[in-house]
């Protein structure tokens, strides 16, 4: 609680809540600021990849050779956690391949690549006026269809937030934020087109009827804020009574989902929960003014707006840009010189948590908010770490309430049980930490170090979990499978010998009744009979008849089915996850084999008898 | 091509600069000292601090650390300074040298050297000159310039320290003395309050007397080390809540126990509480935790003057709760956001 808003006495709900933490670094936004939103120039080539959102990667539904139309859904959705992707112009698949993508990985990824045509014919759309008009499945399936994802950088899939349970959730935390510094996407949207993030706004406030809308935003966009008042008087009475625009002082990082629904509300996401939990919403502005495109103009997900920005750009300012175009064009359009005497940085976000670029000839995603090229002067490497002298200056930043020093001990001496204890996966990863530490440790990669390494240990727990039931399942499918033999042996010994008796006492019947010798040799066979199999001898011959040779070679045959059986189980047990699949199918043949053979084994007797 | 991590933005603070500050901020408490006591306080800082540099010089070689890197960081110069500070002006001259040497040598590099170790060296250094040399740590304290009998110059405070007694022993005696709160505590069992305060030590008030400058000085050096976010005023807020608190509650009749002011103002209390408590390294790190940690050393502090042997125990308050600052770092953890409530 704010303790000055106490003493003076003020007990009105506060216009915001105070956080803990936070840091004041530059804000360095007013460069990009001096000019509106530029509209990016058509190029000859756009890169899309598949896997721009959070979730599973799309499936392309083009083949090379395929024309397509501006906004052309070319990848579906693979499952809930998806989303689709569209053509960003019209134009020729040329290849569908592997092509490095902006992540902090460095890997590859599927890319589908479109030559445009330069037309940039839009396939057939069909807008809608009032959302009254549809139902809201309809409505549901456009967003769904729209590729939309989170444009504030985590690009997680719209439609899966707006799937959400529509009883439980009454309030829509509208993030206008942008906290971090240099980027001012999300400002330059405010200031341009508001109306646009107002209909949005309607879009959601339709499939939920919230019962207030929050938008928050830093007092440090003033004419942000003045743009939203105007545009709000120009909405339906109904739908302005519910929003509230809260202006709160500029902090770092107040942008970040749980700090911002703290800030509004006063309520805290509970640890591993989501807003939702409190039954609440939130979307970044730029999110929302793109929801409305999709919805009211049927326009895709095919642009966004960037910022460029850092001193290393000749012109800086926010680019209205199609996804997929290439970034080392983009620099070059604002007149980007490398500097040959020293290393090169390109920072894809904001510089407290984006991350750098190991090229330039990467595609422009949904979550390129921002590019900035800084100088040395602007952002210096930072000096070689010293030892941590415990100040306690991290812990005073952390939003979180976190001890960031002790999370460090615990991933130096790798002790991940008391780093899981001290609430490590509450870690924002912000990055207030690293930027007050007087030694300039880099204390958010010892956080994700520590929270890769437990990841990676549970993943191999689990598999070693999977491993030990698939052994113990085995175990006891043999002792089964041994169970069942002895039960089979011992039923056709007991036919056996009901059939030798019988074959013993029927002749003797016949020729002479009254032989008590000859019966008795046959009783005393018989019974000899059946107290050899009742001893479970696995050798035990259960037909006398039988001929020897062709016995032994099935069960030579059993024998050497079962040993590869074994083996080949045991190989199974120890499989890494992707040999499993073949190595299973080999077992299953195995099975089948030695099913047919203990059949044959199982049969020979009583044909030949 | 650069990948660093995020973030890229890093603040302009620094080891060094926190250090400095540090170091800067005890000038003004430090001129006084020099002001009020004598040249013997400038002469212990130099040796200590150059007892410091050196030691920390030869142990960073043997330990096959980069030399330059680490003496830049302003560490052993201020863990010197402040043990400088601490130590009798008078005292020979090998007391801030042995002073220093279990410091550097013992209490911080034999633990792991820079932010490894748990007991505040300053103090530690301080700790084994009282044990093993209780009669030049309680005797050689410098009189008031006011109240001695000439003035003395540089050179007379040097030749005290570097050849003491052997040169003139009257010298030596008519430059030192014990400190007011061991004067107080032990003539206070045979006069009473009002004929102690008649005494020159105490009687002639603000200009003569010294200590409360000098505290003053240091409460002024604290204000700005937490005006620039170096310290926080958990620590310095709880030793000193907690000293007044006991000293109000058992000294409330000065005819029987040192007073509340001079628990205050009248020994190393203020140096103490903004300069050694506050000590990151050796101290509890949340902020609950950094209030136990602060009021567990005022109450030490009145304890043991009171009634332990020692006249003054900064040094053995702050030690004893470097013991316990990981207890309590395991007992006072933060609440974390989205923990307990919903």
């Amino acid at each position: 609680m704010n303790l000055m808003r106490l003493l003076r006495g003020d007990t009105d709900a506060p216009e915001w809540y105070d956080f803990p933490g936070g840091v004041h670094p530059p804000e360095n936004k007013t460069q990009s600021l001096r000019g509106p939103i530029a509209e990016f120039p058509l190029q000859e080539e756009y890169v899309v990849p598949l896997n721009q959102h959070i979730g599973a990667v799309s499936v392309p539904v083009v083949e090379v050779g395929e024309s397509v139309l501006t906004g052309q859904v070319i990848a579906e959705a693979a499952g809930f956690i998806s989303a689709p992707a569209h053509a960003p112009t019209s134009g020729t698949v040329t290849a569908i391949e592997d092509r490095p993508v902006p992540h902090p990985s460095g890997l590859t990824t599927g890319c589908i690549i479109i030559r445009a045509d330069g037309h940039d014919t839009w396939r057939p759309r069909t807008p809608w006026a009032h959302l009254q008009d549809h139902h809201h499945t309809d409505l549901l399936a456009r967003i769904q269809n729209a590729g939309l994802t989170g444009l504030g950088g985590a690009s997680f899939p719209t439609a899966v937030k707006l799937a959400a349970d529509r009883n439980h959730v009454d309030t829509l935390i509208v993030n206008g934020t942008e906290c971090e510094p240099y980027i001012t996407a999300d400002h330059a949207l405010m200031r341009e087109r508001p109306q646009q993030i107002l209909r949005g706004i309607e879009v959601a406030h339709e499939l939920y009827d919230f019962r207030r809308i929050l938008i928050g935003v830093e007092d440090n966009k003033p004419d942000a804020v003045s743009a939203l008042r105007r545009a709000l008087t120009a909405i339906p009475a109904e739908l302005e009574a519910r929003i509230e625009l809260r202006v709160f002082p500029t902090r770092y990082p107040s942008g970040g989902e749980k700090q911002l629904v703290y800030l509004l509300t006063g309520q805290e996401v509970p640890a591993g929960g989501l807003p939702t939990d409190l039954g609440m919403l939130c979307h970044n502005v730029g999110t929302l003014a793109a929801l409305a495109d999709a919805v009211f103009d049927d326009r895709p997900l095919i642009s966004r707006i960037t910022t460029l920005t850092g001193n290393q750009l000749p012109w800086q300012g926010n680019i209205e840009v199609r996804l997929g175009t290439d970034i080392r064009t983009i620099l070059d359009w604002a007149g980007y010189q490398p500097d040959p005497n020293r290393a090169e940085r390109i920072i894809m976000g904001g510089p407290m948590m984006g991350f750098a670029l190991d090229q330039r000839q990467l595609p422009l995603v949904k979550a390129t908010n921002c590019l900035l090229v800084p100088t040395e002067q602007e952002l210096p490497t930072p000096p070689p770490a010293k030892p941590c002298i415990r100040c306690g200056q991290c812990e005073q930043v952390c939003p979180a309430g976190l001890l960031p020093q002790q999370l460090m001990w615990f991933a130096q001496s790798h002790e991940w049980d008391k780093a899981e204890s001290h609430h490590l996966f509450d870690c924002i990863e912000c990055g207030a930490c690293a930027y007050v530490c007087p030694s300039h440790i880099p204390l958010v990669q010892y956080y994700r170090f520590a929270k890769g390494s437990i990841r990676r240990e549970q993943a191999e727990h689990r598999q070693s979990e999977r491993a030990r039931l698939r052994f113990e399942a085995r175990q006891a499918r043999l002792e089964r499978e041994a169970a069942e033999k002895e039960a089979r042996r011992r039923q056709r010994a007991e036919a056996a010998r009901a059939r030798q008796a019988e074959q013993a006492t029927t002749p003797t019947a016949d020729s002479s009744p009254a032989d008590p010798v000859a019966a008795a040799v046959a009783r005393s066979k018989a019974r000899k009979q059946a107290s050899q199999s009742a001893a479970g001898r696995a050798t035990a011959t259960v037909s006398p008849g039988a001929p020897e040779l062709t016995r032994e070679q099935l069960s030579a045959r059993l024998d050497s089915q079962r040993r590869r059986l074994e083996k080949a189980e045991a190989k199974l047990a120890a499989a890494a996850p992707e040999h499993q699949k073949a190595m299973e199918t080999t077992v299953s043949k195995l099975r089948e084999q030695i099913h047919k053979t203990e059949q044959q084994l199982a049969d020979r007797p009583e044909r030949e008898a | 091509m650069l990948t660093p991590s995020s973030p890229h933005a890093v603040g302009n603070q620094s080891v060094q600069q926190v250090m400095f500050s540090v170091w800067a901020a005890t000038l003004p408490g430090f001129a006084a000292l020099i002001w009020f006591f004598g040249w013997g306080y400038l002469i212990n800082a130099v040796l200590a601090v150059a007892t410091a540099l050196v030691a920390e010089a030869i142990i960073l070689r043997l330990r096959r650390r980069p030399v330059w890197f680490f003496l830049g960081d302003g560490s052993a110069l201020l863990t010197a300074w402040l043990l400088a500070l601490a130590l009798p002006p008078l005292a020979p001259w090998w007391i801030p040298v042995i002073g220093t040497l279990a410091a550097i040598v013992f209490a911080k590099h034999l633990y792991g050297g820079l932010g490894n170790n748990p007991f505040n060296p300053a103090m530690v250094g301080y700790a084994v000159l009282l044990i093993s040399f209780p009669v030049e740590m309680t005797t050689r304290w410098g009189i008031p310039a006011a109240l001695a009998t000439e003035a003395h110059s540089l050179l007379d405070s040097a030749r005290v320290i570097f050849a003491g007694l052997r040169v003139d022993p009257a010298l030596v005696d008519g430059m030192t003395m014990a400190t007011p709160l061991d004067v107080y505590k032990n003539d206070i069992a045979t006069l009473d309050a009002a004929e102690l305060r008649a005494e020159p030590l105490f009687s002639a008030g603000w200009r003569v007397y010294g200590w409360e400058w000098v505290s003053g000085l240091y409460l002024l050096g604290g204000l700005y080390l937490l005006w620039r976010r170096i310290i926080t005023w958990h620590i310095p807020v709880a030793v000193l809540g907690s000293l007044t608190l006991l000293a109000l509650l058992f000294s409330w009749n000065p005819d029987l126990r040192v007073p509340v002011d001079l628990h205050l103002l009248g020994g190393a209390t203020m140096l103490g509480a903004f300069f050694i408590a506050t000590d990151p390294v050796s101290a509890a790190t949340s902020n609950r935790g950094k209030l136990v940690f602060g009021a567990g050393i005022g109450i030490l502090i009145y304890v043991i003057r009171t009634w332990g042997n020692y006249p003054d125990a900064v040094a053995f308050a702050v030690l004893l709760m470097n013991f316990a600052a990981p207890l309590i770092d395991h007992y006072t953890r933060p609440r974390v956001y989205g923990e307990g409530r919903s």
